[in-house]
């Protein structure tokens, strides 16, 4: 008896859920002008508006750079910090690890003003770039995070033992220990394209003509509702499982270390 | 005598593999009951399927007359004491202790009281307000028991409660247990890979073994005439041989010991092994224990274990003369 | 680091005037209410939907399904952001799923306004959080030992009983930070309520875009973010607190 109530629960549940993502897919191939019921037979003209749309397939070439290089730049930086702090006894270490993360428990909205604000001040103007460095900020505390957490003593001593055997601290640096923590960098640089690729708010603050695919989403929108919008939704959708599927399969690879 | 547990033909499988092949158990009243066997024997499965935990696909499992197979863990009348011990660690100990009571409506006031009694009883009556992240394995140990205890279980289960304990903390708890069975009047049963806790405890033993009954019965019975030759070998060490049977006796290369016909081996003690006698062999092995030292030699092709004094000065290559006591020879069938 | 120049900066001399308009300015003071009460509900409704979720499917699921339960149910988090609260629009609005179905069902005479509202930013915040929850909500209740629940049961506890005296207070802390971890991203979310809820009701991140996007005012909007940071953390403050009370 309950236990019936438990799958007509979770039946309800992953219907709210997948409620309006299946909508978005639904309407995206949609044969007449508007989203909305009701719904006209399968049609593709939508995706094809989509790869035709210059502005959108731009965003989403913006989108593709601006994640692989933030992510890159903020999983090394969080390295190097981490591998700072688990090394060397820095002062007032506690309050600076807190101050690294400090970006994790603040708004993005907030951040990317602070980061607009400063920009202005020291004549950055609102490009890719900018947008670029305000993804690191934010996913720069995830990767310390991640890849801190990983630095325990064991890979303390297999350094030791590299010095020990005449590497100096760049050697030791590349070819020990990144390698050895590499599923915590994998994570780290996984975890950051995730986040960078679908950010909108810092995005939307620090770009202005060139811009990344979520901002040009919301341009979109601005026109009101529009098919053009579903397709590229149920694209971003599609993109983003694949991203979630690969990172699945290697993830269970990981398992074995 | 009726059985107070009576477990009847079961059988249970994960998957693909057997873990309990038609198992049947008889055990009495107020008795200690251990099952010893290595992992995978299925002990653990039966206790489990005792607890309720675990629904046999085969089989009854009766206790106190009534047929339990089917019983929620809730509603029967056993208790377990967890191999983690599972305190709740948000409550004190009282609340722990006293939770059994709680559930079946007891008054605030009485259950403290009890829950009190119960922890003098397992002697930490000053714990009553700590929390279990206080205390140390044993006394948490000790706690579970009082939890399960205070519930008034026809049987309490144990499921390896030992074994995060150091040797020293081990025997004590052993003689704690021991001591409180015989109080209280519960009967307990214990599961366990050590044999010779095991013997320590159990007044009635049963050895496992790939899910079936190896052997069972009081541990001086099991261990000086084991059934077969699994319960031989796990239960203490042994030299095992293989030999002949002719006229009454079975002719081994260690020597002739009176056998029956269907006889197929012969395991020796090494305890039952003496220096001086007619069995002439090469020292292979020597290892102080401190109260004996444990020698092997090979006789005959057949590493034969002995447990010589310790003053026995031995070293390895050097020739001996040994003697097995024919009255404690273990016969083995097929 | 550039932590540092994150805190913005409210222009020179204006600073204390911006945070004066502030606490006299009625509409400002709502925007903040508003903000409180609807974080606040969204909080409260996704942690009541998702916990019994995650129950069921880290207790009733069998063991072998349910990685691909939970990715299941967590699969639309992967949506854009932008994209996801779009598409509640198209369930909302005016001409949206619901209201054409329920007009063809004869069950409504004309159609209801729901895209727009609060409930509308409820729903589509709830939509978000529910997932999150699920995810952190039953990676908690996983990873305590099951000797627990059985030593309830074994001791004489009903399913409900077991629930309320040991699994619930065991996993509150967890559901804390998650209650915790919605609260904050709910309350400086600027996307949802913009998108659902439109201009009807603002909430703090949309005044704040509104200082910078129309009239450029970054000493207003600066004041705006750190009260609302503020905010955070007096939250945060309360539930470490709480915590710390917990563990003792």
């Amino acid at each position: 008896m309950t236990r019936a109530i438990a799958v007509a629960y979770a039946l309800l549940l992953y219907g709210f859920i997948f409620l309006p993502v299946a909508v978005l897919v639904l309407f995206s191939f949609q044969g007449t002008l508007f989203p909305i019921p009701p719904f006209n037979g399968p049609s593709l003209r939508w995706y094809t508006a989509v790869l035709g749309d210059a502005r959108l397939t731009a965003g989403l070439g913006n989108s593709v750079v601006v994640a692989l290089i933030s992510s890159a730049v903020a999983t090394l930086l969080g390295f190097l910090s981490a591998w700072g702090f688990a090394r060397f006894h820095l002062p007032a270490s506690a309050f600076l690890r807190g101050l690294i993360t400090l970006p994790l428990t603040v708004s993005y909205l907030i951040i990317g003003m602070g980061l607009l604000i400063f920009f202005n001040w020291i004549g950055l103007p609102k490009s890719l770039l900018a947008a670029g460095i305000g993804h690191v900020v934010i996913n720069l505390p995830l990767c310390f995070a991640i890849i801190y957490s990983q630095m325990g003593d064991h890979q303390a001593n297999i350094e030791r033992a590299a010095r020990d055997l005449g590497a100096g601290e760049m050697k030791v640096l590349l070819l020990i220990t990144a390698p050895m923590m590499w599923p915590a960098l994998f994570a780290s640089f996984f975890l950051s394209m995730t986040f960078s690729w679908d950010e909108f708010v810092i995005s939307f603050l620090l770009t202005r003509f060139e811009t990344t695919l979520p901002v040009e989403i919301w341009n979109l929108l601005r026109a009101g509702l529009n098919p053009k919008t579903n397709a590229v939704g149920a694209m971003v959708f599609g993109v983003s499982i694949i991203l979630a599927i690969i990172f699945e399969l290697t993830a269970f690879r990981k398992r074995p270390q | 005598m009726t059985a107070l547990v009576s477990i009847d033909h079961v059988s249970h499988s994960f998957g693909p593999t057997k873990v309990l092949d038609d198992v049947s158990l008889h055990l009495a009243p107020d008795s200690y009951t251990v099952l010893l066997g290595p992992s995978g024997s299925g002990k653990t499965t039966l206790l489990s399927i005792l607890g309720g935990f675990l629904n046999p696909e085969q089989g009854r499992v009766m206790i106190r007359g009534q047929d339990c197979t089917a019983m929620a863990p809730a509603k029967r009348p056993t208790a377990t004491v967890f191999q983690d011990y599972a305190l709740f660690p948000h409550m004190t100990i009282g609340g722990n202790v006293g939770f059994g009571l709680r559930m079946k409506g007891v008054a605030k006031a009485e259950r403290d009281a009890k829950a009190r009694a119960m922890l003098d009883v397992v002697g930490l009556a000053a714990a009553f307000e700590r929390k279990p992240h206080q205390l140390s394995g044993g006394q948490r140990q000790r706690v579970a028991l009082a939890r399960a205890l205070i519930v008034e279980p026809a049987v309490l289960l144990l499921d390896e409660p030992l074994g995060a304990l150091d040797l020293k903390l081990r025997r004590q708890m052993q003689d704690e247990l021991k001591a409180i069975q015989k109080r209280v009047g519960t009967a307990f049963i214990h599961v366990t890979h050590d044999q010779e806790e095991a013997m320590a405890l159990a007044d009635h033993v049963v050895v496992m073994n790939h899910g079936h009954i190896e052997d069972q019965g009081a541990p001086e019975r099991v261990y000086a005439r084991p059934a077969t030759r699994f319960t031989a070998t796990f239960m203490g060490e042994s030299t095992i041989v293989t030999g002949q049977v002719a006229n009454g006796m079975i002719e081994t290369p260690l020597g002739r010991f009176p056998a029956p016909p269907d006889a197929t081996q012969v395991a020796i003690r090494p305890e039952h092994v003496s220096l001086g006698g007619p069995i002439h062999g090469e020292v292979s092995d020597v290892v102080y224990q401190g109260a004996f030292r444990r020698v092997t030699a090979r006789v005959n092709g057949i590493d034969l274990l002995a447990r010589l004094p310790a003053e026995t000065m031995l070293s390895t290559g050097q020739r001996v003369s040994l003697g097995i006591d024919p009255a404690h020879a273990i016969v083995l069938k097929a | 680091m550039g932590v540092m120049s994150l805190h913005p900066k409210p222009g020179d001399g204006a600073s204390l005037s911006a945070y004066a308009q502030f606490f006299t300015n009625p509409s400002y003071w709502h925007a903040l209410i508003n903000s409180l009460e609807v974080t606040l509900i969204v909080t409260a409704i996704s942690v009541l939907l998702a916990y019994p979720f995650a129950w069921i499917l880290a207790f009733i699921v069998p063991e072998r399904w349910q990685r691909l339960a939970l990715m299941l149910a967590v699969l639309p988090f992967w949506t854009s952001y932008v994209v996801r609260s779009y598409s509640w629009l198209l369930v909302l609005a005016e001409k949206g799923v619901v209201n054409s179905t329920l007009l063809n069902l004869g069950l409504l005479s004309e159609p209801i306004q729901i895209a727009n509202t609060r409930t509308a930013t409820v729903i589509g915040f709830v939509h978000f959080f529910v997932m999150l929850l699920t995810l952190t909500i039953f990676a908690n209740l996983k990873q305590l030992s099951p000797n627990y629940r059985k030593a309830a049961t074994d001791l004489g506890a009903s399913g409900l009983q077991t629930f309320i005296h040991v699994i619930l207070p065991l996993t509150l802390p967890g559901i804390m930070v998650g209650a915790f971890l919605t609260f904050v991203l709910a309350i400086g979310d600027y996307i949802t309520p913009q998108i659902l809820g439109g201009n009807n009701e603002l909430l703090m991140p949309q005044l704040i875009m509104m200082q910078i996007g129309r009239r450029g005012d970054f000493a207003s909007a600066s004041a705006l973010s750190l009260i609302l940071m503020a905010v955070v953390t007096v939250a945060y403050l309360a539930c470490a607190r709480w915590l710390k009370i917990e563990r003792a």
